[in-house]
């Protein structure tokens, strides 16, 4: 079942290839459509059937590169099926919102397949190969996606994206290839290795393969001092390429950090919970203090990644502080920060694809250059500041959750970095509060006439509006009603931290 | 140990190809210049036989031949394959361009006779028939680099030749020594022998032999004539030099390390690593700026023998090292030739800009030659990847972990020029460069190593399983 929503959308993606570039547009957008929705589909019906204590389910594994301790094995469990949801929800937005797509839409809708494939690999994989290859493809699948639908700088935004990212996967791989010696028999398996402990009590190993798993899945995820790729990346590339890279790619640092870092490597995690600790806290602020120096909209929800990001490292580094004993509070950290991931996915998402709208009829994302928009563009105002007030954390939408949930599960184990974190809450408030004003009120003021549109700055279209609203409605069925997803992730968040206590 | 075993069929694919070499040279003599092509067909069947006698030998215990001089393992089974398998694929690119050319018997004997040298390297257990190889590699491949008679070719040809000749007589010297230090130039001897000899003399020997090795390796330090062989040559004879010599002696260069230095009192492991990071370091760094893709690919190439020697520092201390070593081997020679192909499907492009806006003209060229790029820097889920990958746990198995690090950062470096080559490739803004016509033989070759890479990635269970059999000793 899980291979199947696995390599589905590469084969759909295979197949347009095989079509003459001739065929009209529709085709390939509606098959890319039609897939996205047979992957959600699919994804409804592994979560229908998936009992909320049952540990890891749908499990397959089979024989791939035995000599080398590779196999081929996958399984969903309560880390991982929200955000295989998300992934599929997000994707089939962004199928929606590229409708209107004319720049060589059969290789934009089969490279965006493939994104899918390598993002839902990622997330099922229990090999660190298999891991591994899900997470290089997803690299190199964006890396064309920016490069070749991007604007500006994208190829130099795109070549940064990619060399940074590629450093952090090989200092993963290293990371890795340490673990694996490190078992006997050697494995790259993630649950005979989360079984075996193999670096229990080897201080000093321990250390550097933490180290080399952290730094690749920081760069990924990404965490000051890591994050300089990306806002050249977010801002050069497409509004659907964004979307994705935002709300499901640096999800994998952060995912893999719940996977295999703390499951794999308790002792040493315990040992340098602190680094993720004051990591997370710097990121939180740093995030939000450059965002809100950010004069260009889209720069701007770029850096409120970093600020996000960091409240789950934030919230997985206090999972690991010792000596706190406070149970409840570590796990509500842990699940929490899985329910950020879910949430920012969500809510960055539509932010990005409304960054989209704008730059389509601007041609800009200079906030100064905008002013008075709610007249024109109601809908989209509303959209906008619907999701503006969802990201800030605001009570009613799935953000205020994730953070409340984080933020009361770290102030036990670490009051003062919670303490300082708490005021990225209050900054994030003022700079989408700022941007709001600045672009949406006001008398009317747009940037001089677009080229190819009829009227200056229309409102919603009915393929974006498809796009955008679901995505901020389950932000905020998520936000009202949260315990179907929690009733999931509680378990799992259990299972980790009695791992980690081991 | 075996006795004296003399029996020819031992070396039925070395005694092959040297005999279609012979009988292309006579029947070229008198075909018409429109049938000549036929001895590349002959070259091509005596390949095809070489490599189905190999996979035969292969199954068959471990022997050695002649004397102990030849031996027959995985190590040579291996290289045999790759090194035939290879040369099957530069026909391939070759016989298109060549057909009717004047001189067409001459460049396929030429081919075979280059790459039986590289066998013999590749099986050799004896130094003075690692000398003969490297002879019979190096003669023909200095004719092959001059073979179209214009200014680079020519120049190139030169330089080749002189390197050569000046490595190869440094070689000798090599042997020399170590016989005078061991004894003997038979390995199982020299491996005891040189335990007990003079460190100083065996270090002095070893080196000079290296160097040897190296030329032919295209490594640093002996990688001087790669970039100016490969670009003044024609393309497919590019795509020759630097994938079959090259096999041919980092074989040998294993069979070195872990037979009759294995034990010898020499910080081996420290110098092969410091060679390995050598290389790998000045071929990234001299790749990053390059316009012309054969100087690029040259350059990739010199990189690419840092990468193989890790496997090569360790060998003997972990149990990965030979299984790592010869998929990698197989892996590179078929990206390394894949992306050789790309250019020889495109005659007329020879800079990085030539190839701006392939993507439009070309899709499928394009995207053969995006997975042998990223083959070549080891993204998932190709042949390189998993080469990389068991490279990188047997030399951090074996107490190499600073030199994985290394390797690592050069792998990203790498991605660097890689990249400067697909993404205006990629790119349709902007104009596009002038690929010319395109050769449609060498862009099937193309896909096929490419496709080639990719399943022999996803297929690297089977086919390491096959890799791990003992060296003859």
């Amino acid at each position: 079942m899980l291979t199947a929503i696995v390599l589905l959308p590469t084969a759909m993606a295979a197949l347009l290839l095989c079509v003459p570039r001739s065929a009209p547009r529709t085709l390939f957008l509606t098959a890319w459509v039609a897939t996205a929705a047979a992957e959600l589909v699919l994804t409804v019906i592994v979560w229908a059937g998936y009992r909320a204590d049952g540990g890891m389910q749908y499990e397959t594994k089979a024989r791939w590169i035995p000599s080398a301790g590779i196999s081929y094995h996958v399984g969903v469990d309560g880390l991982s099926l929200p955000l295989v949801a998300v992934t599929c929800v997000l994707f089939l937005a962004c199928a929606a919102y590229a409708w209107r797509e004319t720049r060589r839409p059969r290789e934009f809708a089969a490279l965006f397949l493939f994104l899918q494939t390598t993002c839902l690999g990622l997330f099922v994989a229990l090999d660190l190969i298999l891991f591994f290859v899900f997470f290089d493809l997803s690299i190199v699948a964006m890396y064309f996606i920016i490069a070749g639908w991007g604007h500006k700088d994208a190829a130099r935004a795109a070549l940064k994206f990619f060399l940074y990212t590629f450093i952090g996967s090989l200092a993963l791989l290293l990371g890795f290839i340490g673990l694996y010696l490190a078992a006997d028999p050697h494995t790259f398996d993630i649950v005979e290795l989360t079984d075996a402990n193999p670096l229990a009590g080897r201080g000093t190993y321990g250390g550097l393969v933490l180290l080399a798993v952290a730094v690749g899945l920081a760069v990924k995820t990404p965490t000051v001092p890591f994050h300089t790729w990306l806002p050249p990346a977010h801002t050069d590339a497409p509004a659907a390429g964004s979307a994705i890279l935002a709300g499901v790619l640096l999800k994998m640092g952060t995912y893999g950090f719940l996977r295999i870092a703390m499951p794999v490597l308790p002792d040493a995690w315990r040992d340098y919970a602190l680094v993720f600790v004051v990591v997370g806290v710097v990121s939180v602020l740093y995030g939000a203090l450059v965002a809100l120096a950010q004069t260009d909209f889209k720069r701007m929800v770029a850096y409120t990644s970093v600020n996000h990001m960091g409240y789950i490292i934030l919230a997985i580094g206090a999972a690991g502080a010792v000596g706190a004993g406070q149970e409840e509070a570590r796990r509500l950290a842990i699940t929490g920060s899985v329910f950020q991931m879910v949430s920012h996915g969500l809510l960055t998402g539509a932010l990005f694809l409304l960054s989209g709208v704008l730059y389509e009829r601007g041609r800009t994302y200079e906030m100064s250059a905008y002013s008075g928009v709610a007249g024109r563009a109601p809908v989209f105002a509303a959209l906008a500041g619907v999701a503006a007030f969802a990201s800030l954390g605001l009570p009613g939408f799935s953000g205020f959750i994730a953070e409340f949930q984080i933020l009361t599960g770290s102030l036990g184990p670490e009051p003062v970095a919670t303490g300082l974190a708490v005021l990225g809450i209050l900054l994030t408030a003022g700079l989408f509060l700022r941007a709001l004003q600045q672009v949406f009120l006001g008398p009317l003021r747009l940037p001089v006439a677009a080229p190819g549109t009829d009227r200056p700055f229309p409102d919603i279209r009915v393929h974006e509006g498809l796009a955008i609203v679901p995505l901020l409605a389950l932000g905020v069925v998520l936000g009202l009603a949260p315990r179907f997803v929690l009733d999931v992730i509680e378990p799992a968040s259990r299972t980790v931290l009695e791992l980690l206590a081991r | 140990m075996t006795g004296m075993n003399e029996n020819p069929l031992d070396l039925l694919p070395e005694v092959l190809l040297a005999a279609s070499a012979v009988l292309g040279l006579l029947l070229g003599a008198w075909l018409p210049r429109r049938r000549q092509w036929l001895t590349g067909a002959l070259a091509g069947a005596a390949c095809t036989a070489g490599i189905v006698a190999a996979a035969m030998a292969a199954t068959k215990p471990v022997e050695t031949a002649f004397g102990e001089s030849f031996a027959l393992d995985t190590l040579t089974a291996t290289s045999r394959i790759v090194i035939l398998g290879a040369t099957l694929l530069v026909l391939a690119l070759a016989m298109p361009r060549l057909y009717a050319d004047p001189r067409e018997t001459e460049f396929y004997v030429l081919l075979q006779l280059a790459s039986a040298g590289a066998l013999m390297m590749a099986g050799s257990q004896d130094l003075l028939l690692l000398a003969a190889g490297y002879l019979l590699a190096s003669v023909p491949a200095y004719a092959l680099a001059g073979f179209r008679k214009d200014g680079p070719g020519t120049e190139a040809a030169l330089k080749f030749y002189v390197v050569g000749a000046l490595l190869g007589v440094l070689m000798l010297v090599g042997v020399t020594v170590l016989l005078a230090a061991g004894r003997a130039t038979a390995y199982p001897m020299l491996r005891t022998e040189l335990a007990e000899a003079p460190a100083g003399l065996v270090a002095v020997g070893t080196l000079a032999l290296l160097a040897g090795i190296l030329f032919k390796a295209g490594g640093v330090p002996g990688h001087f004539w790669v970039p100016d062989a490969v670009q003044g040559s024609s393309a497919p004879v590019a795509a020759f030099l630097t994938t079959i010599p090259k096999i041919g002696a980092l074989a040998a260069f294993y069979r070195l390390a872990a037979v009759p230095l294995a034990d010898a009192d020499l910080p081996w492991a420290d110098l092969v690593a410091v060679l390995s990071v050598a290389s790998m370091t000045l071929g990234n760094l001299a790749a990053f700026f390059q316009q012309d893709v054969k100087r690029l690919l040259a350059y990739s190439t010199i990189s690419q023998v840092g990468y193989l020697l890790l496997p090569v520092a360790v060998a003997g201390r972990t149990d990965l090292d030979q299984e790592a070593f010869l998929y990698y081997l197989a892996g590179y020679a078929l990206t390394n030739l894949g992306a050789f192909a790309v250019v020889c499907a495109l005659p007329a492009a020879h800079t990085i800009d030539d190839y701006r806006g392939l993507a439009r003209t070309q899709p499928a060229l394009l995207a053969s030659l995006v997975v042998c790029l990223l083959g070549l820097v080891g993204t998932p889920p190709t042949a390189v990847f998993l080469g990389k990958l068991e490279a990188f746990s047997a030399a951090f198995d074996g107490g190499y972990a600073w030199l994985v690090v290394v390797a690592a950062v050069n792998t990203v470096a790498s991605l660097f020029y890689y990249l400067r080559w697909i993404a205006p490739a990629f790119l349709s803004h902007g104009a596009v460069g002038d690929p010319g016509t395109r050769s449609r033989s060498a862009a099937v070759v193309a896909y096929a190593a490419a496709i080639g890479s990719v399943l022999l990635g996803l297929l690297g269970g089977a086919v390491l399983d096959m890799l791990g059999g003992p060296l003859a000793r």
